[in-house]
């Protein structure tokens, strides 16, 4: 019931950001969740240019609407879909991040404060905090549980990075050429008439 | 780090002008907002006392921030007057649409994720706001998400309103491109590094020509251009949830990547260039060296292992060995000795300031050594610290300064000693923080120190000369 609420809402997001693909079904709660605990509001498509937004909340990353120019090419098309897949990814994997870490801290300063028989807040009601070589004891375990998984997301990041970037360029140096090539047909147009 | 005068003068003043607009003309809300906008381009501007200690810029951010973070309780009206560019209070705010009114579970951690995606220097400050994170809770689960429309229909309107001024158009505005650049080069850190090969090139004994100087400090400001660039480049999603980097031209996407990048071949290109054909190629080579050290191996090698750190302090070294070589064409032993200053000072330098930022590394994936391996993390600050105490005494003895120069520079190599040592007994966020400030003038100091006890150069007139006179010079 929760699941078809969310999938709904997210066909009316894609529909209402109208991106001429729907996103790619994704399984995963922390898809859903943090696919859906976007900016509510995106602003329509441009042709010119693109549009950038606020930080998003749970991955601290700022979502793109991406211009859709009149006449988009081949090439500008899977550039598009490139950055708006990568966009996804990315969000997905800082929302999991930002999410577990703060899981675990909380269970972290919990057990710890248990273990010393304390309450979690205090007398007035505020939270208690562990000192910093407390913390440090979770912030080195957290490093080097999830270090294989953090050496693969850069791995990959680096790989859609420069893919992204050589895209751009070559997109880039078509519109130069096409720019180019019409202004030389145009100069050539006018001594004839 | 250091902010010019007429900046701060700015900032204050247009505050102080933003505040009586807002006083006697409550409607023109627009131009007060306009003009702060005018004010405050630079996000760092909003920090009116920062003028009290330019040093403590860096730690007076985040205690700003966190200072607004305590305003959350303020009702959501007043939250409008705020310039928009403050990330802080947009996401403050943004915290309540994230309630999702389905799965209760989620409520408390989202809002922690939030109150927690601005993680200070300090974990251990108390929660003032999350009392009141606790109260807006209970009062906001009446005041659902734009997903479904609810009660308080004024306020989702503004809210939309709010959000959708906050969405821009990815132009380029070229008036602001001499500032986006001076970000995305780290202007400041270029200016250290200039400043590092300067004092390379003062220290070599050779005539000081003028024309190689600048010619090869903008050499290598622009080969540092270049190379902080392309790190901002690799590091975008990275930066964006870190505090002290989340607002960098990239991050807020001011311009796009390959723009970035199109700029860091631009000043990597011709500054390479002119180190290699202009001044000689061994310090072009340097150069290309410095900017593959920097791109390439550091600036991956963050995520995946501490050794990080020494292939930075490196990185750090070879800008006074290129200014050496700048002035006199060869890799002497007075270079190599200049590269170990800035290597062993890089040391107590980084090591005390990655110490208060243990959580944001640790969120981001960084492997630091003050996250991993705490303890060499402070035994190796204290040995470098200690170091160059060595390394002073070293100077006099490869010719490079006269023998005065351990004498005077003693003091300040003991004094950074000595804090490295509390750090290392005491390992706290206030004897790191010491330590750091300490290294900020220690460097500066050191090479001023050293240039005025530069080894005044033999005449070379007379090379049969220097043998007999050798022992002369050794007794004087």
């Amino acid at each position: 019931m929760i699941l078809l609420g969310f999938q709904s809402l997210k066909m009316w997001f894609s529909h209402f950001s109208k991106h001429s693909d729907p996103n790619e079904v994704q399984n995963s709660p922390y898809e859903l969740l943090s696919l859906n605990q976007r900016s509510p509001y995106r602003p329509a498509v441009s042709s010119t240019h693109d549009w950038i937004g606020p930080p998003n909340p749970l991955s601290n990353l700022r979502p793109i609407v991406y211009r859709v120019p009149e006449n988009e090419s081949e090439l500008e098309k899977r550039l598009r879909h490139l950055r708006q897949e990568t966009e996804d990814w990315n969000h997905t994997f800082w929302t999991k991040q930002n999410f577990t870490f703060n899981k675990e801290k909380d269970a972290f300063i919990f057990s710890q404060l248990n273990s010393k028989g304390l309450t979690v807040r205090d007398e007035q009601g505020r939270r208690r905090a562990l000192n910093s070589e407390e913390m440090a004891v979770f912030y080195k375990g957290f490093l080097d549980t999830n270090r294989i998984r953090h050496a693969n997301y850069n791995k990959e990041w680096y790989r859609r990075n420069f893919t992204i970037t050589l895209l751009m360029a070559r997109v880039a140096l078509k519109d130069i050429w096409r720019t180019v090539s019409e202004r030389r047909r145009k100069n050539n147009g006018t001594p004839a008439t | 780090m250091y902010k010019t005068p007429c900046c701060r003068l700015s900032g204050l003043v247009g505050l102080s002008v933003k505040q009586k607009l807002l006083q006697n003309v409550p409607q023109c809300n627009q131009t007060a907002r306009s003009l702060v906008q005018l004010h405050r381009r630079d996000p760092s501007n909003w920090l009116t006392y920062q003028h009290l200690n330019f040093l403590k810029r860096q730690y007076v951010a985040k205690n700003n921030s966190e200072l607004h973070q305590r305003a959350i309780p303020k009702p959501a009206p007043a939250l409008t007057i705020v310039d928009e560019r403050d990330d802080s209070i947009e996401r403050q705010v943004q915290r309540i649409p994230t309630i999702d009114p389905v799965d209760t579970d989620t409520v408390s951690l989202s809002e922690d994720i939030t109150s927690k995606a601005q993680p200070g220097i300090s974990t251990l400050k108390p929660d003032t706001e999350d009392a009141a994170v606790q109260k807006d809770s209970v009062s906001s689960t009446l005041v659902t998400s734009d997903e479904t429309p609810h009660v308080q229909v004024e306020t989702d309107e503004e809210k939309e309103a709010r959000l959708d001024r906050q969405w821009k158009q990815l132009k380029v505005n070229v008036a602001d491109l001499p500032d986006i650049y001076a970000k995305l080069a780290k202007i400041k850190l270029t200016a250290l590094v200039v400043t590092s090969a300067a004092a390379g090139f003062a220290m070599a004994p050779v005539p000081f020509d003028p024309l190689l100087f600048f010619v090869s400090s903008l050499g290598i400001g622009l080969a540092s251009c270049t190379a902080n660039s392309i790190n901002q480049y690799f590091e975008v999603p990275f930066d964006s949830n870190m505090n002290r980097t989340k607002n960098r031209p990239l991050v807020r996407g001011q311009i796009s990547p390959l723009h970035a990048v199109s700029f860091a071949l631009a000043c990597g290109i011709p500054g390479v260039a002119l180190l290699t054909l202009v001044v000689n190629p061994l310090t072009g080579f340097l150069g290309a060296l410095n900017i593959f050290l920097y791109t390439c191996c550091y600036t991956p090698l963050k995520r995946l292992s501490i050794t990080n750190t020494w292939v930075g302090a490196v990185v750090g070294a070879i800008p006074p060995v290129m200014g050496w070589t700048a002035a006199t064409g060869c890799l002497g032993q007075g270079a190599l000795l200049m590269g170990g200053f800035l290597y062993s000072w890089q040391f107590p330098h980084f090591n005390a300031l990655s110490w208060n930022l243990r959580e944001d590394y640790s969120r981001g994936g960084y492997r630091m050594m003050s996250v991993t391996h705490p303890g060499m993390c402070k035994r190796v600050a204290l040995r470098h610290s200690v170091g160059l105490i060595g390394l002073s005494t070293l100077a006099p003895v490869l010719d490079v300064t006269t023998w005065t120069f351990p004498v005077i520079s003693l003091p300040i190599n003991l004094y950074i000693s000595y804090l490295a040592f509390r750090f290392y007994r005491q390992g706290e966020r206030s004897s790191a923080r010491k330590l750091f400030f300490c290294s900020l003038w220690h460097l500066p100091m050191l090479l001023l120190l050293a240039l005025t006890c530069k080894k005044p150069r033999r005449d070379q007139e007379e090379p049969a000369l220097p043998p007999a006179s050798l022992p002369l010079t050794l007794q004087s």
